[in-house]
This record gives C-alpha cells, structure tokens and sequence, in this order.
C-alpha cells in the first residue's frame, strides 16, 4: 500500500510542473507591461526600463518560467502588483477560508446526496423516487451564484434570518455552503442512485436473499460497500469542481477566500496573484484527487489485493 | 493471369449496405429517443430558445429595445408593455433575455465544437497508434484535467482579455481533455476488431479507417457528452459574465444581466429572478435530451 502511495506521489510532481507550465504561459499572454503598471502611468521610460530588468521580464520565456518555479518550490510567489505584499502570504491568509467552504458544502453534499440516493434506489420508481430525481435534475440546472442570490433574497431580505456576506461565526457559513454544495448534493444522488441499482441486480444479492439475509442487511452490507465504490471518485472530482465554483460563491457572498482573490486580482491585472491563486488551487485538486485514489484502492478488494 | 485486372479494384462493399443500415439505425435511435417524454420535453424546450437566438432581431431589435437606455423608465416590475420588467437602465428584460439566448447558444455551440475537434483528434490519434505518442497526449490531459475547468477558463480569459471570442476559446479548450478521453476509449474498444483488420487488408490507409470506420463508432457517447457539455458551457459563461470576465456590456448575457441586478435585489429583485430562470430552463432542457440520448444510444438497451 505504501508502495502505491509513494508511486502516486511521484507520478504527483510532473503533472504539477505541468499544471505550472500551462498556466504560467497563459498569463505569460498578457498584455500591458507589469512594470509600468507598478509605477504607474506618469512615471519616466528609464525607471520602467529598470524595472523590467530588475524584474527579468526581458529574459526569454523558458529563463522566467525556471525562475517562477524555483522560487514557487521555495515558497516564494513574488509580491502582488497591487498590493505589494508577498503573494504566497496572502493566498496562506485566505486559503483556510476556502478549504472550510469547499469541506463544509461537499459534507453537505455526500450527508444529503448518498442516502437520498440509496433510498432512491431502493425504492425505484416511488413518489420519493421520482421527487428526488426532480430535485436532483433542478440541482444540477441551476446556476450556483444565482441560487446564493436567491438564498440571500429570500433567507436576508425577507426573513432576515442568515447573514448575507462575511465570515466568522457558524450562521455565516450555512447560505455559502448550501450554494456551493447543491450542485455537487444532486450528482453524487443521482451517482449514488445509479450505482445502488446496477449492484442491486448482481447475482451476490440475490443470493444473499435467498440465504435468507435480512433486507436491511443486504442493503447496508452487501449492496453498500460494492455501490460506494464509484462515488468516492465522483466525489474527488466535485471537489475540484466545488474549487472553482468556490470563486463564484466568495463573490455572491463576500466570503474572503482565495476565490474572491482570484476575481479581485484579475480585475486588477495582478499577475503574480492569479498565476498563483490557479496553482494553488490546482495543487489543491491534485492532492485531493490522491487520495481519493488511495481511498479508493484501499476499500475496493481488487486494486488492494494487487499490493499485498 | 486475370487475378491481376481484378485485384487492381478494390471493391467497395460497405457503400450501399452501410447506408441501409446507418439509416435503420439512427431512425431506431429516434424512435427510443421520442419514447421518452422528459427528453421530448427538452428537446421542444431547447427548440424555443434556438427559435429565440435566430429570430431574436425580429422578435426584438437590437439597438432601440436591447442596449438603448431609458432612465425614466428603471427597474419597472412587469406590466404589459414590458412582460417582464425592466432593468436597472430601464431597457426590456425579455428582450434582452431572447437576445441572451443567442449568445448563450453561440458560446455554447462553438466552444463545444472547438472541444470536439481538438479533443476528438487528440483522442483518435492517442487511442489509434497507442504506444509512447498515447503516453504522452494522456499525459498531457491529465495536466489539464488537474485545473478546475472554470479556473482554466479564467485564466485564458484574463490573459487575453473579455471577448466573445476569447470566452469561446477558453471554455473550448477547458473541455478538450474530456472528449480526449472519450473519444480515446471508442477507438481502444473497436480497433482491435476483425473488421478493421480486414479494412487494412484491403488497402484502406490509416485515415481512411479512422474516418469511414472509428469515428462513426465514437460518435454516440460524443453527442452524449456534447449536449451535457453545451450545458456546461452555456452555465460557465454566465458565471464569468457574472464575474465580469465574460461578453461586455452592453451586451446582453443571462450571466451579466443577473451581476447587474445584484445591487437591486432588495427592491427588484425580478432583473435578477428571471434571467436566472432562464439558465436553468435552458440547462435542464439540455440535460434532459442528453439524459435521453443517453438511454436511447446505450447498446446494453437494445432488445
């Protein structure tokens, strides 16, 4: 086991470099001199000459791009055109707030998607089935930052009962987490749904009723463990999906994560800010992706029984 | 002796009998599709709106009703001279709305095409000669595949700045990995098959064979994901409209419309109410033809 995680993790840095790479030349892209846009409009040809060597922005492409990565493995990011301040310190501040939305909607999301799906399942074609499937269709329909401003409207405007922007205490984070996590509550009922139906027509399942095996037991014991299987990778993939939809929600809900950096930075052509704001995200999904797999090869017999 | 005239002609067999029986089977696909009345709904739905986006100049003109401000007349709920409301600059909601459709559909349609070409290629190409070029293209999706799409989107945006065109590329290319993948896993599935292998041997070249035999084969689950991805695309540029980094104003988009009427949402809350309305309506209807397409394309089902 140990053996496959290390591998994993090996596997792990090309693909982050790669990540790097790309998004390292897309803002490469960019139009407009970053060191005219530090200095300013006004400021004299010599000094944004300076700068710019100063910087190495004059240094070939490959030169710039061995640079970012040295100094990003050292934890050096560069500093914020707007701000000034050192980037990485400022994504570090923000990110807790972004793993604790992105944690607490894809918790909402397995705690209200699996056993809707199971019972789904179970009992197909009932009233709750087919109220589910409905449910589960409008949640995958709707627009995420629409549903948070209509969670405001209907939750702050009319009832005043939840606050609508901030962070900090427990009240603040139920409209974000719902917005963020309905999408990802509908795709893992319908996964889960799906998964429970192919495993319920398996063979093992009707011979473990015909053993005599409580209905209870085989739903919960047998049919369970086989259906959760292909869930547990959805549920990696909405996580990265819940990452950048994070950045809609921050926005709707002023919630200070990395997402609303990211909009922030972007608007304010902060290079250095969004390139790092999108690894960090990225590296993010990557390691979540990990373990996932691991996850994945421990509880699933086949894959575990390859490594031992 | 005379063998050598007639194996100077390769015959062509699958002309006359491939037609048969592609037009049986796509009428056969359509008769499972029209069976199922969710996707008939979807399907009805989505051909409103495409009604909408060609005839939005008729149904609404664009320079006096869509982007011509009237102050006078802001933030008006619905009445019967504007059936549902205006905005926050007095222009028409409806009008606007119809004229979203067609943006939606264009950047949905286009993106979703780029995808498929990009992607398709790459995943023939990957799956049909195998070996240390498969390696590499997959290795390369899988970087891709480590960004959230919408990040990637908006990075490509932000670098080369809000355009229609630059929203078509970015979500284009964000979408690429999957239909790689897709399209990677039909060829793995068929080109180890006899009838490829007797293609061959008759002297059909390796574009040949990927055009007339592998793609057809690709192409069910391709038009699955493609109208699922539609949907995705027509929701990814709401949410950067929503973000700003979408169509400009005053251009009219469901995304940037609902930005727009945020501010507002305490006393009119309509400008912000219906164009979301009217992304979900257009991606359910998606999902529902896609959901069915699925079903009706599923060769497990075929009795």
């Amino acid at each position: 086991m140990l053996k496959y995680i290390g591998r994993r993790l090996l596997m792990l840095i090309p693909v982050l470099l790669g990540v790097t790479f790309i998004v390292f030349s897309i803002m490469y892209m960019t139009p407009g001199d970053p060191a005219q846009l530090i200095l300013g409009e006004s400021a004299p040809p010599e000094a944004v000459a300076e700068l710019r060597a100063d910087m190495g922005l004059d240094d070939p492409f490959i030169v710039q791009y061995g640079r970012f990565v040295k100094n990003a493995v050292q934890g050096d990011f560069g500093k914020s055109y707007t701000t000034k301040r050192d980037v990485f310190s400022e994504i570090f501040a923000r990110f807790p707030n972004t793993l604790k939305l992105a944690g607490v909607g894809v918790a909402l999301a397995i705690a209200i998607g699996i056993p809707v799906g199971i019972i789904s399942a179970t009992r197909q074609y009932s009233v709750l089935d087919n109220v589910s499937m409905i449910g589960a269709l409008l949640g995958v329909s709707m627009p995420n930052f629409w549903l948070g401003l209509m969670l405001i409207l209907f939750f702050s405007v009319n009832l005043g009962v939840l606050p609508s922007s901030g962070s900090g205490t427990f009240l603040h984070i139920i409209l974000p987490a719902i917005t963020l996590g309905t999408g990802s509550a509908a795709i893992i009922t319908r996964m889960t749904r799906s998964s429970m139906l192919e495993v319920i027509r398996q063979d093992f399942i009707r011979t473990a009723r015909a053993k005599g095996v409580a209905e209870k037991k085989v739903i919960n014991k047998h049919a369970l463990k086989n259906a959760l299987i292909p869930v547990i990778t959805v549920i990696g993939l909405q996580f990265g999906y819940l990452l950048g939809g994070a950045v809609l929600t921050e926005t709707v809900f002023s919630w200070p994560g990395v997402g609303r950096l990211l909009v922030e930075a972007i608007r304010a052509k902060d290079t250095p800010t969004v390139l790092a704001s999108v690894v960090f995200m990225a590296t993010t999904f990557s390691f979540v992706n990990l373990l996932v797999d691991v996850l994945y090869a421990y509880v699933d017999p086949r894959i575990k029984s390859q490594y031992q | 002796m005379s063998s050598v005239s007639n194996a100077a002609k390769p015959v062509d067999l699958d002309k006359p009998k491939a037609k048969n029986k592609k037009r049986s089977q796509w009428a056969e696909v359509w008769r499972r599709l029209k069976k199922n009345k969710m996707a008939m709904v979807g399907l009805a739905i989505i051909g409103a709106i495409v009604f909408c986006a060609i005839f939005a100049d008729v149904i609404a003109d664009y320079d006096s009703v869509v982007i011509k401000q009237n102050l006078k007349a802001r933030m008006e709920g619905p009445s019967a001279e504007h059936i549902l409301g205006t905005d926050e600059f007095g222009r028409d909601i409806f009008a606007r709305m119809v004229h979203g459709a067609r943006v939606s559909l264009q950047v949905g349609l286009i993106a979703v095409g780029l995808a498929i070409g990009i992607g398709g290629s790459l995943g023939a190409i990957a799956g049909y000669y195998g070996g240390r070029l498969d390696n590499i293209i997959m290795r390369c999706m899988d970087v891709f595949l480590a960004i959230p799409s919408i990040l990637l989107a908006i990075a490509i945006v932000s670098a080369l700045g809000p355009s229609l065109f630059n929203l078509m590329l970015a979500i284009g290319i964000s979408s690429v990995p999957s239909y790689a993948r897709i399209v990677r896993a039909s060829v793995l599935s068929i080109r180890d098959q006899e009838f490829i292998e007797a293609a061959r041997a008759i002297g059909a070249n390796d574009f040949r064979i990927i055009t007339k035999h592998i793609i057809p084969n690709a192409l069910a689950p391709v038009i699955v994901q493609a109208t699922l991805g539609v949907a995705g695309a027509i929701l990814s540029t709401a949410g950067l409209s929503f973000i700003g980094m979408g169509i400009q104003p005053p251009a009219p988009e469901w995304g940037a419309m609902l930005s727009g009427g945020r501010q507002y949402l305490r006393y009119a809350a309509h400008i912000t109410a219906f164009p979301g309305v009217a992304i979900m309506i257009t991606i359910l209807a998606l999902n529902l033809l896609g959901d069915g397409l699925r079903d009706a394309l599923d060769p497990r089902l075929k009795s």
